[in-house]
């Protein structure tokens, strides 16, 4: 399995940068993993996306999709591309280190 | 006292419930419920476009298809209210439930996508997904002779994820068969990163496209659709340009879920045990086909392997017996390539659609266009009336996967 070094501590991922296990991940990793994915500094409401993606994969078994996001998370599915330019489910799930969204079927 | 069982939805997975438990418990009060009486065979939608089947050939009676002894309510579902196990209709009546199977299917939510509906809705944007649809699709594909011919899925889940690629398969053949092939830009725009969602099946399906000449856009997820200037905009800033768009609307489930505390999830799916198919709501609360959030095609094949699990499930939940977790999420979906031939695919939660054959070594081609499987999908429609809704099993097809005919080492497993 891919390993990868984030604030100084070597973390699991799988071969698209998603973390294996969402428990090495900590707050201080979001800034370096947000620049892997080009977002330069996150805001307040990256960070409720963020937080959002972590409580729903720890309560869900797996990370929501865009569409479950822009209902529930309280950020409109046109502000997450704002926020996440490059599609938000697969990004802020990077940041957020949780595993890629099972998505759809 | 007999059981109470209430069946929400008579398409599919309500009426072959509703018939598989009359003969499993000769006994129980089986009431079905749907709002209107109209049972389409939705297989036959994706053919209407091309005149190759008619609205009213592929429509029955709801009541019809239900065995002597099973109630019928015509009546919209306003709740359900799990505390008290009691169904409320929106006529203010109530029905009592010792089980409640929720069969209530998804919903077309085309609104939900800016400017889906509003100017070119049913004049240059359409879906084939309803039977209004689909049939007003064909008036415009019949005049249709030259110019941009885009096919868009908005997000998944949607019913029959196949079929928005057998759409495109049909009208290259359509438009072949009428001489104007060459002056129409055939366009697949897709949420996904590929042209399926498995692998294996999605190289195949991206070839078949390929040389088919239909050009695939990937990643696509529609922000707006802007009839009037004819373009897809994506969430990202991209456009497709379209003079006719073939637009597969966001699903969701059916709003009676939204109205009843606990039972659905954000999209009124109804969140339940991948393998007993029980809610996660509430013990006595089973979940079959389309209606339910677990990670299975939304598809009638799948609600067909499904009913003989939930059904027994039922049985055993009334006898305060242990549950049956057997459904193994297996979906078998004919795949029509146009030129009267279809591909087939087989596959559950664990094997992706591999080659070979279905069910064993001696058997239908997988994965492989073959004027078998087309003939297959075209017998399909007689099975669904007399024997699947019957809630008879069909000869050779279990509901578990086989894979005897399967090239498992064609692909890794996920």
């Amino acid at each position: 399995m891919p390993t990868k070094t984030v604030a100084g501590t070597t973390v699991d991922v799988n071969e698209e940068g998603f973390f294996e296990n969402p428990d090495q991940w900590t707050e201080d990793m979001a800034p370096e993993l947000a620049r892997d994915d080009g977002i330069d500094a996150l805001t307040d409401r990256h960070w409720e996306v963020i937080n959002f993606m972590r409580k729903e994969y720890f309560e869900k078994g797996t990370g929501p999709t865009v569409r479950v996001l822009g209902k529930a998370s309280g950020v409109s599915v046109k502000e997450l591309y704002e926020l996440f330019p490059k599609g938000p489910a697969k990004t802020a799930a990077r940041i957020a280190g949780i595993p890629k969204p099972h998505g759809c079927i | 006292m007999a059981e109470r069982i209430v069946v929400l939805g008579g398409g599919t997975g309500g009426t072959l419930t509703a018939n598989r438990l009359r003969r499993a418990l000769p006994d129980a009060h089986i009431t079905v419920v749907d709002q209107d009486d109209r049972h389409v065979y939705q297989p036959g939608l994706l053919f209407v476009p091309f005149g190759l089947t008619h609205p009213e050939d592929i429509v029955r009676p709801r009541g019809r298809q239900l065995h002597r002894g099973i109630d019928y309510r015509e009546c919209p579902i306003d709740h359900v209210d799990l505390a008290t196990d009691t169904v409320v209709l929106a006529d203010g009546s109530s029905l009592q439930y010792d089980v409640v199977v929720v069969a209530t299917g998804s919903v077309l939510l085309p609104e939900e996508t800016e400017g889906l509906t509003g100017p070119g809705w049913m004049e240059k944007v359409f879906t084939f997904y309803s039977l209004e649809g689909a049939a007003a699709l064909e008036a415009s594909l019949t005049r249709f002779e030259r110019g941009r011919l885009v096919v868009n899925v908005v997000d998944m889940p949607i019913k029959c994820p196949v079929a928005p690629l057998e759409f495109c398969f049909l009208a290259d053949w359509y438009l072949r068969e009428r001489g104007v092939r060459d002056a129409v830009e055939l366009t697949y725009v897709t949420p996904l990163d590929g042209a399926f969602t498995k692998p294996v099946a999605s190289a195949r399906l991206a070839g078949l496209l390929a040389a088919k000449g239909v050009e695939l856009v990937t990643e696509f997820n529609t922000g707006e659709v802007d009839g009037g200037a004819g373009r897809l905009i994506g969430y990202d800033g991209r456009e497709v340009p379209f003079d006719l768009a073939v637009v597969v609307p966001l699903h969701g489930g059916a709003e009676f879920v939204g109205r009843s505390p606990g039972l659905g999830d954000e999209l009124n799916f109804v969140p339940a045990d991948e393998h007993t198919l029980q809610a996660r709501a509430k013990a006595n609360v089973f979940v079959i086909g389309d209606a339910s959030n677990l990670p299975v095609s939304k598809a009638g094949s799948v609600t067909h392997f499904e009913g003989e699990v939930l059904v027994e499930n039922v049985k055993r939940f009334l006898g305060a017996e242990p549950l049956d977790a057997s459904y193994d999420g297996h979906a078998n979906c004919f795949i029509e390539t146009g030129f009267n031939k279809a591909l087939l695919i087989d596959f559950n939660y664990d094997t992706e659609p591999l080659p070979g054959h279905f069910p064993a070594q001696v058997g239908l081609p997988l994965l492989k266009e073959s004027r078998l499987n087309h003939l297959g999908k075209l017998m399909f429609q007689w099975f669904y009336w007399h024997s699947l809704l019957p809630g008879r099993d069909i000869p050779g097809i279990g509901a578990e996967m086989p894979a005897a005919g399967k090239e498992t080492g064609a692909a890794q497993n996920h």
